[in-house]
């Protein structure tokens, strides 16, 4: 920690004009959209691909987010695609050539009642079921990995124990964007930033083009891949989807010596805290309660999460809040992804990641890459379709993950 | 934090109220005779406008009954509040359908 960060680099991609047709139109230029285009690119060697923006490049959730990585999920499914992501994580430096900082210091769940012990022992055994690197601690070992939390039992939820997970960590995210937008501009693909989509072509119910702000660019395939925007995308398209979008805030502190050695989570007392290589403590927590498409929400909230680290910190009641901001997360109501065929033909879309969007940009692109160019889901990302909603197969991660990603 | 006026209690803070998405969703008429289909659409989609949104809020530290809000998800802006019993008003603007 407290590390120098790597040199800030020269231009890492061109910055072309849109070109008349691409074999594939990507709409969203955050992490997802990017590591959609690579895998595009290396796993299926299509690299006549279009990735448009409207507004800068990773400059939405990828921006926003508290750069959490973990795979530690409760059902099959979820853990399944987490753990792929993280494993591709744990490659992803030296394959894309650029250190963005990966550490994996270990990500700590907090269990604060009775009910969360059960859950989080449950959770643990499940995830080493599913060959996942899961722990459980007592409140002494908590201390031990993390000597600033107060384990005392004189506060209104004393911390029971947690579960951990060592592989976890934190990457630095915007050099996270930067490092597939390097790779996915050597393979060919276009990256057009200030480009929003304002409607889709459509030859009967088949999509054959996109219009943008920049003009009308004609394309075989579309992936949508625009997290809290993607129900605005999908009704210009002609259909809908089962998410709604709410705004998350984050907060940062100003930069301090390395007091927190890893990545400590409480869906109880609600935060999530980690300490950026910087030295900045980033904190997070629940969205704001109402539909919201304004990357801004309430400061009552952003004085909920302190309150509860201040708790689990004490050390922390010194330190100064130096910026809050907000995203804006599509939520679905079993708390996961969408990576699925639309029922519009050759129209793919990738979302609902809600609260915890990050840590699956790996996997999210390489399932909907393969989705995209296969016309077919991947079998990480079959039980993750829109299909669920109808079937009632859903991937229930509240109980699991549903607030503190 | 956003204020909200509450038909029986008047203007008070976000933070005495809770959210309840929304509005205008009825119970199916008949729920066995919904296909699959449907019954997913009424239990999981719901509108996700970016501009105006008619949804529920119940003032939970007051008077703790339930109203309708139409308010403008991209400026949080609240355009009117209104009862249940009261009709959806039509706000229709050029730009923004309601719930569309």
């Amino acid at each position: 920690m407290a590390e120098a960060l790597p040199a800030h680099p020269d231009f890492l991609w061109r910055n072309p004009d849109p070109k008349p047709s691409y074999d594939v139109v990507i709409v969203g230029a955050g992490g997802h959209g990017l590591a959609t285009a690579y895998y595009l690119a290396k796993n299926h060697g299509i690299t006549n691909i279009a990735v448009l923006e409207r507004g800068w490049l990773a400059g939405g959730n990828m921006a926003r987010n508290t750069a959490i990585i973990r795979s530690n999920y409760l059902w099959d499914e979820s853990s399944a695609i987490y753990e792929h992501s993280l494993k591709l994580w744990e490659g992803q430096p030296e394959e894309l050539e650029y250190d963005f900082l990966f550490s994996q210091r270990g990500v700590m769940n907090l269990a604060h009642t009775l009910g969360d012990v059960r859950d989080s022992v449950r959770r643990v055994s499940a995830n080493k079921l599913n060959g996942i690197d899961a722990e459980w601690l007592d409140p002494q070992q908590v201390k031990e990995l993390c000597p600033i939390i107060n384990i005392n039992d004189n506060i209104r939820y004393p911390v029971l124990g947690a579960t951990f997970q060592p592989r976890g960590g934190i990457a630095k995210h915007d050099h996270v964007a930067w490092a597939f937008a390097r790779k996915c501009d050597e393979l060919g693909v276009d990256l057009i930033q200030n480009c929003e989509v304002t409607g889709f072509v459509k030859d009967g119910n088949r999509v054959v083009g996109v219009d943008t702000s920049r003009g009308r660019t004609a394309t075989e395939r579309v992936g949508l891949s625009a997290a809290g925007h993607s129900s605005v995308l999908a009704k210009l398209a002609g259909f809908d989807l089962p998410i709604q979008s709410h705004p998350l805030q984050a907060l940062v502190s100003e930069l301090l010596q390395p007091v927190h050695p890893t990545v400590v989570m409480s869906n109880h007392v609600h935060v999530y805290v980690s300490q950026a290589h910087k030295g900045e403590l980033v904190m997070g927590a629940g969205i704001d309660s109402y539909n919201g498409y304004g990357q801004r929400g309430g400061f009552h909230v952003i004085e909920h999460q302190m309150a509860a680290a201040v708790e689990l910190f004490p050390i922390f009641a010194r330190a100064h809040l130096l910026r809050t901001w907000g995203g804006i997360v599509d939520v679905t109501l079993d708390a996961s992804p969408i990576v699925s065929p639309t029922p519009v033909d050759n129209l793919f879309v990738n979302c609902g990641w809600g609260t915890g969007g990050f840590k699956g940009t790996p996997g999210a692109g390489w399932t909907f890459a393969h989705t995209i160019a296969t016309g077919a889901a991947h079998a990480l990302n079959a039980p993750f379709a829109l299909d669920r909603f109808v079937s009632g197969a859903l991937i229930d991660e509240h109980g699991a993950a549903g607030v503190a990603h | 934090m956003i204020l909200i006026e509450c038909p029986n209690c008047g203007p008070r803070d976000e933070t005495e109220y809770a959210y309840g998405g929304e509005a205008h969703v009825p119970y199916p008429a008949d729920p066995a005779a919904l296909s699959d289909e449907e019954w997913g659409r009424y239990l999981f989609y719901r509108q996700n406008p970016k501009g105006l949104f008619a949804e529920r809020w119940v003032h939970s530290a007051g008077c703790r009954k339930w109203f309708n809000v139409i308010r403008d998800t991209a400026s949080y802006r609240i355009e009117t509040v209104y009862r249940l019993t009261d009709p959806r008003p039509d706000l229709t603007r050029p730009d923004h359908g309601v719930n569309s």
